[in-house]
């Protein structure tokens, strides 16, 4: 009798774990949402990629398709090369789409913007392992209050 | 000064001596052929013992943690106007490090000095001995089972105490702070890997192989006395304690310090 | 010589650290007998019980239960022979988490794999040799120290072992279940034609149920014999503890430095 209730107490026990584990992967992680499943590559070269990491999300109007995957500098001409995993399920983006560095908020962490471009009959499609070449660097703040000042003195 | 050194000396051949000790203890538990049989009633036993009864005083603990870290992190980030990353503050802080953390403090605290009392008291009783004249080893009988239901019980428990936390933190930055619900849920989940929760089990793992060890070695090893098995007890929560800090420090550099 | 007895002590040697408890003692045990070993206190009588179980080992020489050595057995083999010997723990050394029924069933529901009707019927059996049916559903907390160790002496015997040792069977124990544990030595010695080994410093007790007995001091043993025949022996020490002097071959004092001139250490100073 008391084995059973000890069992039963224990089974309890065990499956409220395990109810714990399924919520944090499901709620907190969002394990089943986007960049679980099946990817592909695609990459990207910068002038300059800020404060951009891996794992940076790359987003399209807002919505995560990916993520960064690495980060390399490209040793014959010094610039960065962004390689980015993005989920299999947006595999028509064209060859004249354009990728940013954006911030999200004045404080937040940059992510990548990726801009879909026209699509005509003699664009191709982006395909895995593809080199995105229209990029726009991240806006780095120095550099911004540095062209700030020299315009002021031009004007004057 | 030589007399220093000796004492050093001493000291260290000391700890090494019960380090042998606790290892050899915990070989001839868990070396043998597996009884499932007989094993199974004790095992469950004792996640009863060492687990569920556990159960509130983690549960209540990762409410009232995720309810501080709400309210704290509330009032820190809403200066920045970035209250709306309540959710992954909460979430990272309690996988990676809290809940692991507390709950092997918590655990080491309730379950821990409670098996080294239970232990030492049987073998001040004689019980220990008794079960040796009777053909049955107590390392398999008594310290296995009770081994085993750490291992399994803890990280279950440090599980548990994330997501109570998280549950707390909702609470008072969404329902009570008026962070916004949608924000809160996505920008966490936006920060939050499974990686982060794998490492959180991984941490809660080592922390209860090491919490249980010492428990058990403690009660085996203690000197039985009244006096002897509350000094054991002492010392089960103060070294298990050190040495979850000390191990999740470890722990942190190999995970994330890279 | 198997036949006559069943333990067999032979220039035994057992050091504690550096004290010496037994030097080179050797004696034997005889088969179906009650053998008394009786010595003052803190000499090692347990310590004996211990070596015979095979729970400490020598230092040097051997002892043999049935002809095997028991220092030198491998664990299983030693755990082959424990099924042959069980021991009465001083405090009775019930678990505490089980009721006086499980814990006599539980040597049985270990080593055998018996159905539940037979175990219970052994069990019972078991607890009414030692009167205590009526109190197989209490709690070891709940018994008198009598009862606690009548109920250890039930699950002593639960496997019908052929070797019991009693550690301090009298110890701290009231008249009345004084009497009711010598009773229960001599009837299962008697019924059960078991050997029963008593270590006890408890004079008349052991006197009154032992065939043969040993008296342990100064690491050796210093008398031997049928209680009839002890009583008759002369040596000064035998005499002293059978009398239960306080001062004589056994001092009193524990040993010191010369009483007044540690009296005198401070004036000095």
């Amino acid at each position: 009798m008391t084995s059973k209730r000890i069992e039963i107490l224990v089974g309890a026990f065990v499956s409220l774990g395990i109810a714990a584990m399924v919520m944090l992967a499901l709620q907190v992680a969002d394990a089943g949402g986007a960049g679980n499943g099946e990817t592909y590559i695609l990459k990207a070269k910068f002038d300059n990629i800020g404060g951009l990491k891996v794992r940076s999300p790359v987003k399209v109007g807002g919505v995560v398709v990916g993520r960064v995957s690495s980060i390399e500098l490209d040793p014959s001409d010094f610039s960065p090369v962004v390689s980015m995993e993005i989920n299999q399920a947006y595999n028509q983006f064209p060859e004249t789409s354009s990728l940013s560095i954006l911030t999200a908020g004045l404080l937040g962490e940059q992510y990548l913007g990726l801009q879909p471009g026209f699509i005509d009959e003699d664009i191709e499609i982006l395909a895995a392992g593809d080199m995105i070449e229209d990029t726009k660097s991240a806006l780095v703040l120095e550099e911004l209050i540095g062209q700030f000042l020299f315009s002021l003195k031009e004007d004057k | 000064m030589i007399s220093f050194f000796q004492k050093v000396g001493a000291n260290s051949l000391d700890n090494l001596g019960s380090v042998g000790r606790a290892t050899f203890m915990l070989i001839g538990a868990l070396v043998s052929k597996p009884t499932p049989i007989k094993s199974f009633p004790l095992l469950m036993k004792q996640i009863y013992m060492v687990g569920f009864l556990s159960l509130i005083i983690v549960v209540v603990s990762g409410l009232f943690i995720g309810m501080v870290l709400g309210l704290q992190g509330y009032t820190i980030l809403v200066d920045f106007g970035a209250e709306s990353s309540l959710g992954p503050l909460v979430a990272l802080s309690l996988l990676r490090e809290l809940g692991p953390v507390v709950t092997g403090l918590l655990f080491a605290g309730r379950a821990g000095s409670a098996l080294t009392a239970e232990i030492g008291l049987m073998k001040a009783t004689e019980q220990l001995s008794s079960l040796e004249m009777m053909a049955i080893d107590p390392l398999k009988r008594i310290i296995a089972p009770r081994f085993w239901a750490g291992v399994i019980s803890m990280p279950l428990l440090a599980t548990i105490f994330s997501a109570v936390g998280i549950i707390g933190g909702y609470l008072v930055g969404v329902k009570w702070l008026g962070v916004d619900d949608g924000s809160f849920w996505s920008i966490m989940q936006a920060a939050v890997d499974l990686e982060d929760i794998w490492n959180g089990l991984i941490k809660s793992i080592v922390f209860a192989l090491v919490v249980t060890w010492i428990a058990l070695y403690k009660g085996y090893d203690s000197i039985p006395t009244s006096e002897g098995i509350s000094r054991a007890t002492t010392e089960t929560v103060v070294h298990s304690s050190l040495a979850i800090l000390g191990f999740d420090f470890v722990l942190t550099a190999i995970m994330f310090g890279a | 010589m198997a036949s006559t007895s069943i333990v067999e002590i032979e220039n035994m040697t057992f050091k504690r650290g550096e004290r010496t408890i037994y030097n080179n003692v050797s004696f034997q045990i005889p088969r179906g007998k009650v053998t008394a070993i009786m010595g003052p206190s803190g000499i090692g009588k347990t310590t004996l019980l211990r070596l015979i179980g095979g729970q400490l080992r020598p230092d040097s020489g051997t002892i043999c239960f049935e002809g095997q050595n028991i220092p030198e057995l491998a664990r299983s083999e030693l755990y082959k022979v424990r099924h042959k010997m069980s021991m009465l723990f001083q405090s009775g050394a019930l678990f505490t988490d089980m009721t006086v029924f499980d814990n006599v069933a539980f040597p049985i529901r270990e080593h055998t794999k018996l159905p539940k009707e037979i175990i219970r019927t052994m069990v019972l059996m078991k607890l009414e040799a030692v009167g205590l049916r009526g109190a197989k559903d209490l709690m070891p907390s709940e018994l008198s120290g009598g009862m606690a160790r009548r109920a250890a002496l039930a699950r002593a015997i639960a496997l019908d072992p052929e070797l019991i040792l009693y550690d301090e069977p009298f110890a701290g124990q009231d008249p009345i279940s004084m009497g009711v544990i010598v009773r229960l030595i001599q009837s299962l010695n008697q019924a059960l034609g078991l050997t029963s080994v008593v270590v006890s410093h408890d004079v008349q007790e052991v006197m009154s149920i032992a065939d043969y007995i040993y008296v342990i001091a100064n690491q050796q043993v210093i008398g031997q014999g049928t209680p009839e025949e002890l009583r008759q022996q002369e040596s000064p020490l035998v005499q002293q503890f059978l009398q239960g002097q306080a001062d004589g071959p056994v001092p009193f004092h524990y040993p010191a430095a010369e009483y007044s001139s540690e009296l005198l250490e401070y004036a000095r100073s």
